[in-house]
């Protein structure tokens, strides 16, 4: 296993659109790093930059020493899960997996060893014999994944793998894949859009937007301090509440009255929006102490939790977490409480993190 | 993923089957398409019959009045002469056919053997100005032969390709190569890149991942524009009679309406000529049939 470094990576295609604008990050040996961010945010682009699919236009990339901006695939020697798993459609199971061993030129006993071997972390067994189109979505994940096991690669490259699958086998699939990268110490890249996703798997998170990073850090940091304004609607669901505020004696204070302790060295003069998760506010019974007035616009019953959504001082979409025993009704009178710390606070011109 | 005809035509709207109709009911409408289609079939086969009649009744019948349909002598002579010449030996058409064979035959496997690689290209490949170019490529086609072939006349005379094979083998590959990129382009866009890039990643170069994994998915697409550049080739006129000349190097066409006019024409050798030269694309579009629906829908419905 390697490290993985990639820097200053851009990529501008013939036709003149540029699917990575400047992309630097590096991944430890071993490590489980994600890259999440929309469609079109080029993270897939970087992924292929990685495999050596596709040429940068000009950066570098490092698979451990060695600087492969120049390797073809082949050489590279890492292996990648499509979204559409990729399986040769006239091959078994079997010869699918000894395919890329064979392409090596492997001795006939050791290609059967290795194949047994990765069928076997993968339990796919009773599957061997069977083409790709007599097996299930998750099967095919499955043994799209055995094959980049078999290869014994330096680090393996994940292209959006549980995106086909539907929700429950994806869960069970996101386990899978976490077990096997802790059992094997693997180095992986992860790209996905989903971003529960990434927060189940990654060690790191790198969230990609036009081209750009705009956060790397663990899951947690990423959640609780997003550094721009992006991060801070698409990391989590429902997303931030993004609640204008002034600065006004040494507090911040919003339209409708609610009132945030500020963190420290915030700037003066600039127009200011708080990150407010909805876990950190409450819905009260009206005038309830430290609340302030509001009025239910919906509720989302979810089971375990309710998710209200308020009319706050004209901001009519602010989100609340609560418990499902706590219930209102729409449209009732009721207040609005902060609970948690203090919150992350962003420049509306640059859209980024100021304190 | 590639989306098969079937899915395609079942993923259609679900009609609203609550909604009252003022349709026939089912047997009187059966009924009607049936009687229509068999209108339209005996008008559209008449010919046919006709051409097929004539081929096989003997000179008199031929010009029978009233035209006899049924209870003539049945004689094979006219298929006879098409194959050998009234002093033995092989006749001018017979020769003609192969000379056909051998045109739309290599002109096929050229454009064939050209169009692929380059429909692949212009499908997996950030090639400046695709979009131009391909416009550019299909814009060859926009004029009929007629148009052109005045000027490729005069070019061929300069080049002495006038009255040769290889200039009707050129000028046809030049003329089915547009048609091979745009339908085979289709046929590569369904192939899902990830089997190219996978095979990439497992050791093989650009081109291998292309032969081993890419070219024997695109068989069946292959068959039907093949086929189809095949058909063109093989019924062409306009070029054929403007460009050849003699008996050595004609093709069928115009050497079956060379059979028409001077003093007298042979009717039932006309139609025996035009049965054996319809009889091989029939046969063959027959075998393919599959393939040739597949051609003709690809694209109809968007993934």
């Amino acid at each position: 296993m390697a490290g993985i470094e990639v820097i200053a990576l851009h990529k501008r295609y013939p036709d003149g659109t540029v699917a990575v604008e400047h992309v630097d990050f590096s991944i430890k040996d071993g490590e489980l790093f994600v890259m999440l961010g929309p469609s079109g945010c080029g993270k897939t682009t970087t992924l292929r930059a990685i495999a050596g699919l596709e040429r940068q236009t000009t950066g570098d990339i490092r698979i451990g020493n060695t600087l492969v901006n120049d390797l073809p695939p082949a050489e590279r020697d890492i292996a990648m899960v499509f979204q559409f798993y990729a399986l040769y459609p006239h091959l078994r199971t079997r010869d699918n997996l000894a395919f890329p061993l064979r392409a090596e030129g492997l001795p006939k006993p050791e290609v059967h060893e290795r194949v047994a071997e990765a069928a076997r972390l993968m339990r796919l067994g009773p599957l061997l014999d069977r083409r790709p189109r007599q097996l299930s979505g998750g099967e095919q994940q499955r043994v799209a994944l055995a094959r980049a096991l078999v290869r014994r690669p330096r680090a393996f490259l994940m292209d959006e793998p549980l995106t086909n699958l539907d929700a429950e086998l994806r869960a069970d699939m996101r386990t899978e894949i976490k077990h096997l990268q802790g059992e094997l110490g693997a180095t992986m890249v992860y790209v996905t859009h989903d971003q529960v996703e990434a927060m189940s798997l990654g060690h790191r998170i790198a969230i990609l937007n036009k081209g750009r990073v705009e956060q790397t850090g663990t899951p947690l940091e990423v959640y609780d301090r997003p550094a721009s304004l992006f991060c801070a609607a698409f990391i989590g669901a429902p997303p931030m509440n993004l609640i204008e505020v002034e600065v006004a004696d040494g507090k911040l204070r919003s339209q409708g009255g609610l009132v945030l302790t500020p963190p420290p060295g915030l700037p003066r003069d600039r127009c200011l929006v708080a990150g407010v998760r909805p876990e950190a506010l409450e819905v009260t019974a009206p005038g309830a102490e430290r609340s302030v007035p509001a009025r239910v616009v919906s509720a989302e019953w979810l089971g375990d939790e309710i998710i209200y959504v308020v009319d706050h001082g004209g901001q009519r979409d602010v989100r609340v977490r609560m418990p499902p025993t706590v219930r209102f009704a729409a449209d009732a009178p009721v207040g609005l409480r902060h609970t948690g710390g203090t919150p992350a606070v962003y420049d509306v011109s640059t859209e980024e993190l100021v304190a | 993923m590639a989306v098969s005809v079937d899915e395609a035509v079942s993923a259609g709207p679900v009609r609203d089957q609550t909604r009252p109709t003022r349709r026939l009911g089912g047997r009187g409408r059966s009924v009607l398409e049936i009687a229509l289609l068999t209108v339209l079939a005996v008008v559209m086969l008449f010919p046919v019959l006709w051409m097929i009649e004539t081929s096989i009744k003997e000179n008199r019948d031929v010009y029978a009045v009233p035209a006899e349909f049924f209870g003539f002598t049945v004689t094979m002579e006219h298929f006879k002469d098409v194959f050998v010449a009234p002093g033995g030996g092989r006749s001018a058409l017979s020769v003609a056919f192969l000379n056909s064979a051998v045109v739309a035959g290599v002109s096929t496997v050229l454009a064939t053997v050209l169009g692929v690689p380059a429909a692949w290209a212009y499908s997996r490949f950030a090639v400046k100005a695709r979009k131009d170019q391909l416009f550019f490529i299909l814009s060859t086609r926009f004029m009929p032969p007629v148009v052109v072939v005045i000027p490729i006349f005069l070019m061929y005379r300069q080049v002495g390709l006038i009255d040769s094979k290889l200039g009707l083998i050129l000028i046809y590959t030049a003329y089915n190569l547009p048609f091979t990129i745009w339908m085979m382009k289709g046929f590569v866009d369904e192939v899902p890149a990830e089997y190219e890039d996978a095979a990439m990643l497992d050791g093989y170069t650009r081109l291998q991942a292309f032969r081993r994994h890419t070219l024997p998915l695109l068989v069946p697409g292959i068959a039907a524009t093949a086929v189809f550049a095949l058909i063109f080739s093989w019924n062409e006129f306009v070029f054929a009679i403007f460009l050849t000349s003699s008996d050595s190097v004609r093709t069928a066409p115009p050497a079956i309406a060379g059979l028409i006019g001077g003093t007298t024409t042979d009717w039932g050798l006309v139609a025996a000529a035009s049965v054996v030269f319809a009889l091989p694309v029939l046969v063959f579009a027959y075998l393919v049939r599959k393939h040739l629906i597949a051609g003709v829908t690809l694209g109809a419905v968007r993934r």
